[in-house]
C-alpha cells in the first residue's frame, strides 16, 4: 500500500494577521514570519502514518511519499514530514506566486502516474490561499473517486478501501471509496480515534494531534531519499487559470469600548445598538 | 440570453436558503457578462423543488433529478448543463465546496472560491479573502467559462420577485467511471430546534473557557432567550463540549449575525475569520488582553459563570 501526501509550506498561520501587502498591492509578503507546514497537510501526514502502521508493534504496513511544489527552502517542511515518519520526499521547484490549483494538479497528475499510489491523501485547503480545490480537481483528472473533508477513516485489514466520515452542513455523511482514490482531510482527522486501519486494534488511541518528530526521527530524516525536481521534469509549463490583479487589506473593525457591568451592557445593546 | 448558471442545492427535497445568495451574486454578475441567468436545481426531488425557484427572475429553471449526492454523479451533470454559460456559480456550502472544483475541472475552467464581492472591470473581477480573511485578493478567471463559489454571508438572500421562469429538463450526463468505486454509506442528520448558524440573527458562541459540555447550558439559555443559535470554537468542539457542526471559523461556519456574543473564547485569528463580519460583537472574557476584545463593540471583562447568567436575567427584564 502506498500513500502520496501532497503538501505545501505556508506563512505561520497563527500570525496570518501579520502578513503585509506590498505598496503597489501586487504581492503579499510574509517577512518576519516563520514558514510552517500547512496544518491540514501536517494532519494528512499524520493520518497517512496511522493508516500505514500497526501501532501495537510499530510494523509498517505501507509506504508514505510526500510531494511539495515550492521553492528550495521548502525542503525544511518536506524534511519535517520525513522526520514525522514519511518514507520519501519529492520537492518540485516552483515559486509560490506561480501556483494556482491548475498548476498543482497538472504536476500531481504526473507524479501520480510515476508513483502509482493507492491513495492520494491531501489537506482540505491551504491556509494561505484558502482555495480548497486541489483534491477535487485531481480526482477528476485521475478519474478516481473522492472523499473530501474526512474527519474519520476506517479501513479494512487489506487497506484497499476506506469508509470516510465527512463533516458536512446539516450532519455527518459517510462514503465508502475503493482505492485508488483521493481523500482530503479536515481538522478532526487527528483526534485520538480518528483513523482505524484494521491492523491496529480499534481500542488503541493516539495522542491528540499530529505527532512531533522524535530526535531519532529527525536523525533518520536526514538519510531518507528526497528527490529535487523541476516542473520541466514532469513536462509542466505553468498555465494558471487565475490571474491575481491586486491585494488589499480587509476593512478593519474598530475595537469598541469596555462596559463596566451587565446592566450597562444590556442598556447599550437595547438603546445604542438596538439588537435586542 | 442567460450567461450565468446558478446551482441550487437541495437538502431533504427543498432548496437550501444558502442558494439564494448565489442567485443574488448572479443578479450582480450577469450584466457584467451581458445577459441574464438560469437556475439549475440538481438533486433528489428536484422536479418537485423546481417550482420554488420559478419566481426568482431566472430565464429558465433547469431540473436534474438525481440520486443521493456524490460528486462523481453530480459533477458531470452540472458541467454538462454549464457548458454554454460564461459563469457557473454556487454558494460555498460544503456541497458547493465539494462539487464545484470538480465541475471546474470537467469544464477546464478556472475557479474563484468563496467570493465576497464582484466588480465590473472589463468583465467581472472577483474579490476573495485569503490568509484567514487578512488579505482580500482581486482575481480574474482567464478561462472561457468561470466557476465561482460565493460566501453566503456576503450576498443577501435573493427575494422572490414574481414572474414565472419556464422549467426545463437539464441535459442528462453519464456518471464518471469513478462512480462505481464510491458508495453512500449513510447520513446522520444533526437535529436542533435552534436556527442554523448561517441564518441566525443572534449567535452565542462558547469557547474553552466554558470548561465542560454541561456548562454550555449557560450559553444555550441565553441563545434560546434571544431565539439565537449556539456556536463554538474549535477548542470547545475538540474537547467535546459542543458538536462539530457548531464550529465557527476559518474551517467551520462563516457567520454574520446581527449580534454575536463571544463567551470564554480568546479570539484566535482562525475564529475571527468566521465571525468578524457580524454587525455587533459582544465579548465576555476574564482576560482583559484577550484578542477578541480587539473586534468587540462591547467588551465585558468578567467571569463568564457569573456574567452570562446575570446577562440572561437582565435581558429577560428588558425584553
Ligand atoms: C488549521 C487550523 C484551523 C482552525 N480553524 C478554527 C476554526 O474554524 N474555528 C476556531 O474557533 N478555531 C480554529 N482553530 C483553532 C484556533 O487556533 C484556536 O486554537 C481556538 O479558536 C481557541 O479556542 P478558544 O478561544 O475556545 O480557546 P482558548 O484560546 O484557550 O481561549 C479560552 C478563553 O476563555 C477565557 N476564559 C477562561 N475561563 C473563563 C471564565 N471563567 N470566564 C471568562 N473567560 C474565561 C480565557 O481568558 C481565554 O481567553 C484552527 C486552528 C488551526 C491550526
Ligand atoms: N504547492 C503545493 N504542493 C503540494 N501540494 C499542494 C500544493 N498546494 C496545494 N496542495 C495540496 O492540495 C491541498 C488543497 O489545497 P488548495 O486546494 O490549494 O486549498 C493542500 O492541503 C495540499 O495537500
Amino acid at each position: 500500500m502506498k500513500i502520496l501526501v501532497p503538501l505545501k509550506r505556508v506563512a505561520d498561520p497563527d500570525n496570518a494577521n501579520k502578513v503585509k501587502i506590498s505598496p503597489d498591492g501586487k504581492k503579499v509578503t510574509s517577512e518576519g514570519l516563520e514558514w510552517k507546514l500547512n496544518p491540514f497537510d501536517e494532519y494528512a501526514v499524520e493520518a497517512a502514518l496511522r493508516i500505514t502502521e500497526n501501532k501495537t508493534n510499530n510494523a509498517r504496513l505501507g509506504e508514505v511519499v510526500v510531494v511539495c511544489l515550492g521553492p528550495a527552502d521548502a525542503k525544511q517542511q518536506v524534511t519535517q514530514a520525513l522526520a514525522m515518519g514519511a518514507d520519501r520526499g519529492i520537492l518540485i521547484d516552483a515559486a509560490d506566486e506561480t501556483l494556482d490549483a491548475t498548476v498543482v494538479v497538472d504536476t500531481l497528475e504526473k507524479v501520480v502516474a510515476e508513483e502509482k499510489p493507492d491513495l492520494v491523501l491531501a489537506g482540505k485547503q491551504v491556509v494561505d490561499g484558502d482555495s480548497n480545490q486541489v483534491a477535487q480537481m485531481l480526482a477528476v483528472r485521475l478519474g478516481w473517486p473522492q472523499a473530501t473533508f474526512a474527519a474519520h477513516l476506517s479501513l479494512p485489514k487489506e487497506l484497499n478501501k476506506a469508509l470516510v466520515t465527512r463533516e458536512v452542513d446539516g450532519g455527518v455523511a459517510k462514503l465508502e471509496v475503493t482505492f485508488p482514490a483521493v481523500i482530503s482531510v479536515d481538522l478532526r482527522i487527528v483526534a485520538p480515534d480518528a483513523v482505524k486501519n484494521g491492523n491496529t486494534p480499534d481500542s488503541e488511541k493516539y495522542p491528540e494531534g499530529p505527532r512531533y518528530p522524535s530526535l531519532r526521527g529527525i536523525m533518520q530524516a536526514k538519510k531518507k531519499p528526497l528527490a529535487a525536481k523541476k516542473l520541466a521534469d514532469y513536462g509542466v509549463t505553468p498555465a494558471p487559470r487565475l490571474e491575481y490583479l491586486k491585494f488589499e487589506p480587509p476593512p478593519q473593525r474598530k475595537a469598541g469600548a469596555k462596559v463596566p457591568d451587565v446592566e450597562t451592557l444590556v442598556a447599550k445593546l437595547k438603546n445604542e445598538a438596538r439588537v435586542i | 440570453m442567460a450567461n450565468v448558471l446558478v446551482i441550487a442545492e437541495l437538502f431533504e427535497g427543498k432548496v437550501r436558503k444558502g442558494s439564494l445568495s448565489a442567485i443574488t451574486f448572479a443578479q450582480q454578475a450577469a450584466p457584467m457578462v451581458g445577459g441574464g441567468y438560469d437556475i439549475l436545481v440538481a438533486g433528489t426531488g428536484a422536479k418537485a423543488a423546481a417550482a420554488s425557484m420559478t419566481g426568482y427572475g431566472a430565464e429558465s429553471v433547469l431540473v436534474a433529478d438525481l440520486p443521493d449526492y456524490v460528486a462523481e454523479v453530480y459533477a458531470p451533470v452540472v458541467a454538462g448543463a454549464g457548458k454554454g454559460y460564461k459563469i457557473v456559480c454556487a454558494t460555498a456550502t460544503t456541497f458547493g465546496k465539494d462539487l464545484m472544483p470538480q465541475v471546474a475541472e470537467h469544464l477546464k475552467a478556472g475557479m474563484a472560491s468563496d467570493v465576497v464581492k464582484v466588480v465590473q472591470e472589463g468583465g467581472p473581477t472577483y474579490v476573495r479573502p485569503m490568509y484567514a480573511g487578512n488579505v482580500l485578493a482581486h482575481v480574474k478567471v482567464k478561462t472561457p467559462i468561470q466557476v465561482v463559489t460565493v460566501r453566503q454571508t456576503e450576498f443577501e438572500a435573493a427575494a422572490p420577485g414574481g414572474g414565472a421562469s419556464p422549467v426545463k429538463d437539464a441535459p442528462a450526463a453519464p456518471a464518471t467511471a469513478a462512480a462505481a468505486r464510491v458508495k453512500v454509506a449513510g447520513f446522520e442528520k444533526v437535529v436542533s430546534a435552534r436556527p442554523e448558524l448561517t441564518d441566525a440573527r443572534v449567535i452565542v458562541s462558547g469557547g474553552r473557557g466554558l470548561k465542560s459540555g454541561e456548562n454550555f447550558k449557560i450559553i444555550e439559555a441565553l441563545a434560546d432567550l434571544l431565539h439565537g443559535a449556539v456556536g463554538a470554537t474549535r477548542a470547545a468542539v475538540d474537547a467535546g463540549f459542543a458538536p462539530n457542526d457548531l464550529q465557527v471559523g476559518q474551517t467551520g461556519k462563516i457567520v454574520a449575525p446581527q449580534l454575536y456574543i463571544a463567551v470564554g473564547l480568546s479570539g484566535a485569528l482562525q475564529h475571527l475569520a468566521g465571525m468578524k463580519g457580524s454587525k455587533v460583537i459582544v465579548a465576555i472574557n476574564k482576560d482583559p488582553e484577550a484578542p477578541i476584545f480587539s473586534v468587540a463593540d462591547y467588551g465585558l471583562v468578567a467571569d463568564l459563570f457569573q456574567a452570562v447568567p446575570a446577562l440572561t436575567e437582565q435581558i429577560k427584564k428588558v425584553l
